[in-house]
């Protein structure tokens, strides 16, 4: 469906978000593909899931997305989805650890289940102060519980937020672990969430071409991202060589993550 | 049709429905998961010298019900990678037909060396790709250059040689008689037929690289037709492909003269359980229309 963008929000000095009137029915950890005429399509996590306008945060990498930081109110673009699964709202209390602009897909699942009454817990990681992703909107989540680490030590404390993940996870007592952002990060809190028996779901980025379970351009293990991810449970990503291994890239040739 | 006992050529197949080229084939371990979901054999991405990136995003519109549009632009990890591909899924007990595509028949030649050597049980040349320029249907529309490919081929390898050819042609079967003058061991049909989509609020082509190759429900009567027109004029096996995604579909196609098919776009739509269905669907068709196996069902539409 080609739409017009709503409005167009900085977020970070290398990252907006781009909102948009999409109607379809959307839950927090899915994707839409979206399309710049003329550019790229690219997959992009819903930042924003509810009510008619939606949105998606994206983070300068390329050419494309260095592009979408510069759109304007008006441009229209094209979207189709939702694909893919979303996170499974239920648990009592979830620990929520995003890495950079990761955040993104992590956002829309904090404020559900805290509509849900659910408890939460938001560990928030990135380089730098000004490279945290949503500390504000996360922050002002009524009831949720948001600690910052930065590489720098330019916000909260400095290191890496799995180490501030792990002491939240040896302190508390969580019923699921969320997380989002490079995978090298994601693979080191599977393991200790694993250690510990919390379960744990990690939104997974591959390449996607069709999105439709087709193509294998995002093949992950015995998996596709776009129809069976991109949220994978711990046990899932047990029987995926790939992660934090080696991802495919546009010609379905092993590189490294 | 006991397990393993589907005879195509000289293939044992444990039952006559492939994946086709191009669904879950970049992968070694997908290849697997689609034969462990119940088909007969993989039929691999179509695999040429050199890594390729295809085109750009768009690749795929979605078509209703109708079916979609690809113009993926063959993108594929080059013969030099793709081999450890195939090793992972051959180690879990697949077996695969490995596709190609070149440029000429020289190049066609040495893929077909490179990639007997990887243990596939026979090789689909892709001469029908409708949107890589001076690949796969540019080539394949010429009886004289499918006639030299597959000649070229035959005297690489000792391999079965499928030509899959394309529809976009006024004679497809013209296609099949010189790639069977040439020694081909079976005949796929068909690849997609060219067509396009248009935004109209934007004014300009969907997929980034215009025109596309279109798949699913909407290509099962021209599909049908080629194989049909195709059977009255060669004897070797054909394999037909083409919006197949029930036992039904793919027993028409046998009726048309297939003896063999291969199911691609149905496996997004359907999942990758329909190639055990369709495989399980085709060998109750074939029953309930009387016929003591399915080689007597091949081309029973055609007046006798
Ligand atoms: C996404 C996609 C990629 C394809 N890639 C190839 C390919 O690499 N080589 C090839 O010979 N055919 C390719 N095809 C064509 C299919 O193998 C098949 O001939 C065609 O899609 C018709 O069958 P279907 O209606 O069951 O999909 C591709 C088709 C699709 C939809
Ligand atoms: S993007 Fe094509 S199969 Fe997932």
């Amino acid at each position: 469906m080609v739409v017009p963008v709503s409005e167009v929000v900085p977020e970070t000095p290398t990252t907006v978000t781009l909102t948009f009137p999409y109607p379809p029915a959307a839950e927090p950890g899915q994707f839409v593909m979206v399309w710049l005429p003329g550019q790229d399509e690219l997959p992009m996590s819903l930042s924003r899931t509810d009510g008619p306008v939606k949105g998606v945060t994206i983070k300068a990498m390329g050419e494309t997305t260095r592009s979408a930081l510069s759109l304007s109110p008006g441009t229209r673009i094209g979207i189709r989805g939702p694909y893919g699964r979303p996170f499974d709202l239920s648990p009592r209390r979830v620990l929520v650890v995003g890495g950079g602009s990761g955040t993104a897909v992590l956002a829309p699942a904090v404020e559900a289940a805290r509509r849900r009454g659910n408890a939460v817990t938001v560990a928030l990681g990135a380089t730098r102060a000004e490279e945290l992703l949503f500390l504000h909107r996360l922050s002002s989540v009524e009831g949720a519980a948001v600690h910052v680490a930065t590489d720098d030590g330019s916000a909260g404390e400095r290191g890496f937020v799995t180490v501030l993940a792990d002491r939240l996870l040896e302190e508390g007592s969580f019923d699921a672990l969320w997380t989002c952002g490079p995978e090298r990060m994601m693979e080191k809190l599977r393991l200790s969430a694993r250690t510990r028996a919390v379960p744990f779901f990690a939104s997974v980025e591959r390449q996607m071409k069709c999105s439709l379970g087709l193509c294998d351009a995002c093949a992950f293990g015995p998996f596709h991202v776009c129809t069976d991810g991109p949220v994978f449970s711990e046990q899932q990503l047990a029987e995926v060589p790939d992660f934090g291994r080696f991802k495919r890239d546009a010609s379905g040739s092993r590189v490294p993550p | 049709m006991a397990e393993g006992s589907y005879r195509l050529g000289s293939l044992t197949l444990r039952n006559p429905v492939l994946l086709a080229s191009g669904i879950w084939g970049e992968s070694g371990r997908s290849m697997a998961e689609a034969y462990r979901a119940g088909a007969g054999a993989v039929v691999s991405k179509s695999i040429g010298t050199l890594p390729r990136a295809g085109y750009p995003n768009p690749t795929v519109e979605v078509l209703g019900p109708w079916g979609m549009l690809n113009a993926m632009g063959l993108p594929n990890p080059g013969m030099e990678r793709y081999p450890e591909e195939i090793a992972e899924a051959r180690a879990l007990g697949t077996p695969i037909v490995g596709s190609l595509f070149g440029k000429d028949a020289d190049e066609f030649a040495s893929l077909a060396r490179s990639m007997a050597r990887t243990g596939v049980v026979a090789l689909e040349l892709n001469l029908s790709c409708p949107h890589a320029k001076g690949y796969g249907s540019e080539l394949g529309q010429d009886p004289e250059a499918v006639r030299e490919v597959v000649r070229a081929v035959k005297g690489a390898v000792s391999l079965p040689v499928w030509a899959k050819i394309t529809p976009n042609t006024h004679d497809p079967a013209g296609l099949a008689e010189a790639a069977e003058s040439a020694g081909a061991d079976a005949i796929t049909a068909i690849n997609t037929v060219r067509a396009l989509a248009i935004d109209p609020t934007l004014a300009r082509p969907v997929l980034a690289h215009g025109t596309g190759g279109l798949s699913g429900p909407a290509l099962k009567p021209i599909g049908l037709a080629c194989v049909w027109s195709i059977f009255d004029r060669v004897r070797i096996p054909i394999v037909g492909v083409g919006g197949i995604a029930t036992g039904d579909d793919a027993y028409e196609y046998v009726l048309a003269g297939a003896r063999a098919i291969e199911v691609g776009t149905a496996v997004s739509t359907h999942g990758v359980s329909v190639l055990g269905s369709v495989a399980r669907g085709l060998e109750e068709q074939v029953r309930r229309g009387g016929f003591p196996d399915l080689d007597h069902a091949v081309g029973a539409a055609h007046p006798r």
